[in-house]
């Protein structure tokens, strides 16, 4: 890992001839297919492409294994490595047939709660984030540096340290094993993580927008919502694909607060459960595991060309 | 007045039941609308009061803004911090005062040694690693035809839940003797070489490194995504003066791509160290924190809630806390400079 | 950007309205209609026992264990009766995380109505802790207890004189588990004392085989199968009164007589002729998952596995467990002629609350009369009691039968499971990890009964 895989390119050869001076104006549109024709030639630098095949092979290899894993007989499983399905080869559909209905309670039913936990576990503290986001980057208030910094600091404070002082506190107030103890909890373990990833974006924006609006009479709120939102889309989007990760693939917090009850225990929970109670049934989770994935592969796939993109032309300063 | 209480007590508790006793299916995603909706008005309402520019003082604007996330932190993570923090100077149930005892413990017994030195080196690891992969993947796939599928694919470990993470790298990980059949790809691989299949997770210390490579596979694809729309943010006229004068490849990497993308590699640096830091299902699922493996994090459950030796557990997570201060420092530093420059 | 954002909620709430047509016809969402009518459902003669309860129609009882499916099924199925005749609901929450789990709900005041505690050791803490939490039990379970049970699961369930919890189901420990057709087309015989079977493995080395197979991989609990292996050892080697002084602390844990114990447990497990038959040299015992360390009997590869009766359950699906099928086990032979020491196990049903419908439940699951419900529900097999009242013919399989009849037996000399008696720290924290670190750092004997005894709490 201590060397430098960095391809000896061909393009500074060629450059020269090609590159004519050119207005900081019209530059941009032919750049951008300079670099399309740089890129078809980073594909036959042989090094380049020979790394990340390497790099996306190691990152993927695991996850097929799985793949293959979960439509394997258990007693495959357990007694040989499941490369040799390529030579040996058999099929079962046993194990996502016993995760998904093997339970007394049908799936569906677990996979509602997680929906229904996670969406607001990501619409409410983005919300809250951008608005303290939008405070700390540009209203001038006393103490916003070190409140900021110390709201970013919070960072580390583990959530199983939180267990506890608030399960205690949801009980005193009547919502524990309520969806509502587990959307405050998701909620608040966000905000600073959400609170300083935000407050970076709006940073970025150059103050002469927001400057200008305010010339023109806007107040914060219309300035927040007209002038900083629509840049912020993508910064959002990013932030909202981790949200939903996590919340979706949360255990902890949902076991605590959530407890274990059929009608509001998310995927997770029953995922874990899976096993059995003296872990045997551990071959399950090959299938339970891809049950619970592809929801958020959706999501990544759909959000990804959002944000990308979108984060390509809010980057554009003009 | 006896007929209107009774009205409301009737009306709030069926309100109180739907809110707090959803069973059925559509009831639940009834709830889930009228809560997302419920917020937005209310914030929408904290809004439109203090969006009177000239009689609204500055102080209600700024807690408009400001003051729900403030509230939340104030009783989600301040309060049990602080709670932590006396926890940790008390016995293991709380009934008497131990001053620094915990802390004593957890500094000389050797077992937490082994803890305190295991999750230096998760916390040193994997933010480095899996940055450096993140960006050199991000810069040899930027703008070519595969981009997306490429970029995808990295980014899969990200969906993964943890317990899912760790049944997918058991078989990597897998040991069998040489001589049978191997379950675990990484020993397949030994023994197709010829050599002998190893247990990964058990012998001390190299375990740990291959639980952190568990982790630095989560993250890069977090570190790629968000340094890759930073690759992209990288303003032209840059590259192309870069490029006039000559520079290209490992050079164009080191002195142009790094430097300009210098603001997203801190944060992504520090969003890894600090998830790091409170890393606990990898340890927890793999290994259960034998064999030398424990960090902090899964010390502390262990601690607190099944050995219940809560003072000890506590004062694990003040250390944890501690830990982190300079990554803190280097952020404001960092933070404050990129204002300068602005 | 209004127009927009406008079309854009609309289009979200029309998805959502599909989502909503979608959900409102899926199965799986009428949980917790049933059993809410109360008394007159079932038969009036399958009623009559539980009219000493009275009518409890429209309470709960919330159950919080460590039990989950697929045994969780045939538990809660017990529970049909009660709730049919008693009108009670009985809400059940299994859950792998028990242990923890518990702890925070207790200190957060959000204790369930009952919880199946597996470890007397935790029972105790959770007692001199938690002083307001849990509640003793009512007369009428320990009428129960005291008809049904041997006294020494009384003392189990009892803290400070205090009687609090009852047991629920039993494990006995104290087997090992073979193939009968190898051992007869072997010619071995099935060993009577403990000589023999150290004369057995040696024969089996002799023979080109490898005796023994084991794991102790648990997920966080890795280690425990072991502290089973040396508890055996120590109650057969040193006696069940040493055993007792063990437990309590009379006697240190690095004793002379522990030490040598482990010194006997080595003697298998750290004997290189002897382990780890099907899966490689003596290390593996501590990666192999404690699940699957006795599979390598079923590919002819090992032949003695020394598991609990609840291995029964472990086997892969299609396994014969039966004294001519593929597998079964025999007792775990004696090292003195003439005793029967036995390694036991169980739950024990903790109260905290003393609601009637709680206490009733309590006294139910106490009673001769659920242990034998429970064992007609229970039709894969794999569940047995100690209770005394339970008919042994209505245990579902052979082998729940002999371990019954072990456990039943008067000249058998129960002891539980050391590891669950004592303190966390040690119980379910250094006594694993040292066990493990026995197996997979090898170290000896001696520094790991000194390593347990240093980590034994001061108080």
């Amino acid at each position: 890992m201590t060397t430098t895989p960095l391809p000896p390119q061909g393009v500074a050869a060629r450059e020269p001839g090609e590159t004519a001076p050119e207005g900081a104006g019209s530059g941009r549109r032919n750049g951008l297919q300079r670099r399309a024709s740089i890129a078809t030639k980073k594909l036959s630098s042989p090094w380049a492409s020979l790394i990340a095949v390497v790099i996306a092979l190691l990152w993927t290899t695991p996850t097929i294994g799985l793949l293959v894993t979960s439509f394997r007989p258990e007693i495959d499983i357990r007694s040989t490595g499941w490369w040799t399905i390529f030579s040996n080869p058999s099929f079962t559909t046993a194990n996502y047939e016993q995760a998904l209905f093997g339970g007394s309670q049908s799936l569906w039913t677990d996979l509602i709660n997680t929906i229904v936990i996670t969406l607001p576990a990501v619409v409410i503290p983005i919300s809250i984030a951008l608005l303290a986001a939008y405070g700390f980057a540009w209203i001038d208030f006393k103490g916003r540096n070190f409140l900021f910094v110390a709201i970013f600091a919070l960072q580390i404070v583990p959530i199983q340290v939180t267990l506890i002082p608030l399960l205690t506190t949801y009980v005193d107030l009547g919502i524990n094993g309520t969806f509502w103890s587990v959307w405050l909890s998701h909620t608040m373990f966000a905000l600073p993580l959400a609170i300083f990833l935000l407050h970076n974006f709006m940073k970025d924006i150059p103050p002469s927008l927001v400057e200008a609006a305010r010339v023109d009479g806007a107040g914060h709120v219309k300035i927040f919502f007209r002038v900083l939102l629509p840049l912020l889309v993508p910064a959002i989007a990013s932030f909202a694909i981790f949200q939903f990760l996590w919340v979706w693939n949360d255990l902890l917090v949902a076991l605590t607060f959530a407890s274990g009850l059929p009608n509001v225990r998310p995927l997770t929970v029953r995922i874990a459960e899976l096993v059995g109670s003296r872990g045997g049934d551990w071959f399950l989770l090959s299938a339970g595991a891809f049950v619970s994935m592809i929801v958020p592969m959706l999501v990544f796939l759909f959000l990804q060309r959002y944000f990308v993109r979108g984060l390509l032309a809010g980057s554009v300063k003009g | 007045m006896d007929y209107l209480r009774e009205y409301f007590s009737w009306l709030f508790g069926e309100i109180g039941d739907f809110l707090t006793n959803a069973t059925t299916t559509p009831h639940k995603l009834t709830l889930m609308v009228v809560v997302i909706l419920l917020f937005v008005l209310v914030m929408g309402g904290i809004l439109f009061a203090v969006d009177k520019p000239k009689r609204v003082p500055r102080w209600a604007v700024t807690a408009g803004f400001v003051g729900p996330a403030i509230l939340a932190v104030l009783f989600g993570l301040v309060y049990p911090a602080i709670q932590t923090m006396i926890t940790s100077t008390q016995n293991r149930n709380g009934t008497e005062f131990v001053g620094i005892d915990n802390y004593i413990t957890a500094f000389t017994n050797p077992q937490f040694q082994v803890v305190l030195r295991n999750t230096a080196l998760w916390v040193i690891l994997v933010p480095i690693v899996s940055t450096f992969i993140g960006l050199v993947y991000a810069v040899l796939v930027d703008r070519t035809r595969f981009e997306r599928l490429a970029k995808t694919l990295i980014f899969l470990p990200m969906a993964i839940s943890m317990v899912g993470a760790s049944i997918i790298w058991r078989f990597v990980y897998e040991f069998r003797p040489a001589e049978r059949p191997q379950i675990g790809l990484l020993n397949q691989l030994l023994v197709l070489l010829g050599l002998d299949s190893q247990q990964f997770t058990l012998n001390p210390p190299t375990n740990t490194f291959f639980l952190i490579a568990v982790m630095v596979w989560i993250q890069t694809g977090f570190a790629m995504t968000v340094l890759s729309a930073a690759i992209k943010a990288i303003p032209d006229d840059i590259v192309e003066a870069a490029r006039l004068d000559g520079l290209s490849g490992a050079r164009m990497f080191r002195y142009i791509t790094v430097p300009s993308i210098r603001p997203a590699l801190v944060v992504v640096l520090t969003t890894i160290a600090m998830g790091t830091l409170k890393v606990f299902d990898i340890v927890r699922t793999m290994t259960g924190g034998n064999y030398q493996t424990s960090v902090i994090a899964n010390e502390f459950y262990t601690q607190s809630f099944r050995i219940n030796e809560q003072g000890l557990g506590a004062a694990l997570a003040v250390i944890l806390f501690v830990l982190v201060i300079p990554l803190v420092v280097y952020n404001i530093r960092q933070m404050r400079l990129a204002e300068e420059i602005r | 950007m209004r127009i927009n954002s406008r079309r854009r909620s609309a289009a979200v709430a029309g998805g959502l309205g599909l989502v909503l047509a979608l959900t409102a016809c899926m199965p799986g969402d009428d949980e917790g209609t049933e059993g809410g009518g109360g008394g007159e459902a079932a038969g009036s003669e399958e009623c009559e026992p539980f009219e000493q309860y009275g009518d409890l129609g429209g309470t709960t009882v919330s159950v919080y264990t460590s039990i989950v499916e697929p045994e969780s099924v045939d538990q809660e199925e017990s529970y049909d009766l009660f709730e049919q005749c008693t009108g009670a609901t009985i809400q059940y929450e299994g859950s792998r995380e028990f242990e923890a789990q518990l702890l925070v709900r207790i200190q957060a005041g959000n204790a369930p109505d009952i919880a199946y505690i597996p470890q007397p050791g935790l029972l105790q803490t959770i007692v001199r802790d938690n002083p307001d939490a849990m509640v003793p039990a009512p007369d009428e379970t320990e009428a129960n207890v005291d008809e049904f049970f041997a006294p020494s699961w009384k003392e189990y369930g009892t803290v400070d004189g205090e009687f609090y919890a009852a047991p629920l189901g039993a494990n006995m420990k104290s087997f090992v588990w073979y193939s009968p057709q190898m051992f007869a087309d072997a010619g071995y015989e099935i060993p009577e004392t403990w000589d023999d079977m150290i004369a057995l493995s040696d024969q089996i080395v002799a023979d080109g085989g490898k005796p023994w197979c084991a794991g102790i991989e648990s997920g966080d609990a890795t280690g425990w199968p072991a502290t089973d292996f040396v508890e055996d050892v120590v109650l057969r080697s040193a006696g069940e009164d040493v055993y007792d002084q063990w437990v309590s602390h009379e006697i240190p844990f690095n004793d002379p007589q522990i030490v040598e114990a482990l010194d006997e447990v080595a003697g298998i497990l750290k004997n290189p002729d002897y382990v780890n038959a099907g899966f490689g040299d003596v290390t593996t015992i501590a990666t192999t998952p404690w699940t699957d360390g006795g599979f390598p009997i079923l590919e002819g590869e090992c032949w003695m596995h020394r598991a609990a009766n609840f291995y029964q359950n472990q086997w892969p699906e299609g396994t014969e467990v039966a004294e001519d099928g593929d597998v079964f086990a025999f007792y775990l032979p004696s090292m003195t002629e003439g005793t029967q020491p036995v390694l036991g196990g169980g739950e024990f049903v903790a109260a905290f609350d003393d609601r009637p419908e709680v206490q009733a439940f309590q006294t139910y699951l106490s009673s001769d009369h659920w242990a034998n419900e429970k064992a007609k529900m229970t039709e894969a097999g794999g569940w047995v009691s100690a209770n005394s009242g339970l008919d042994v013919e209505n245990l579902a399989t052979d082998f729940d039968k002999l371990s019954s009849t072990i456990l039943a037996s008067p000249d058998a000399v129960i002891r539980f499971d050391a590891s669950d008696l004592m303190p966390g720290a040690v119980g379910a924290g250094t006594f694993w990890t040292e066990m493990v670190n026995f197996f997979a750092l090898d170290k000896s004997s001696q520094e790991v009964a000194d390593a347990i005894e240093a980590s034994w709490p001061a108080s």
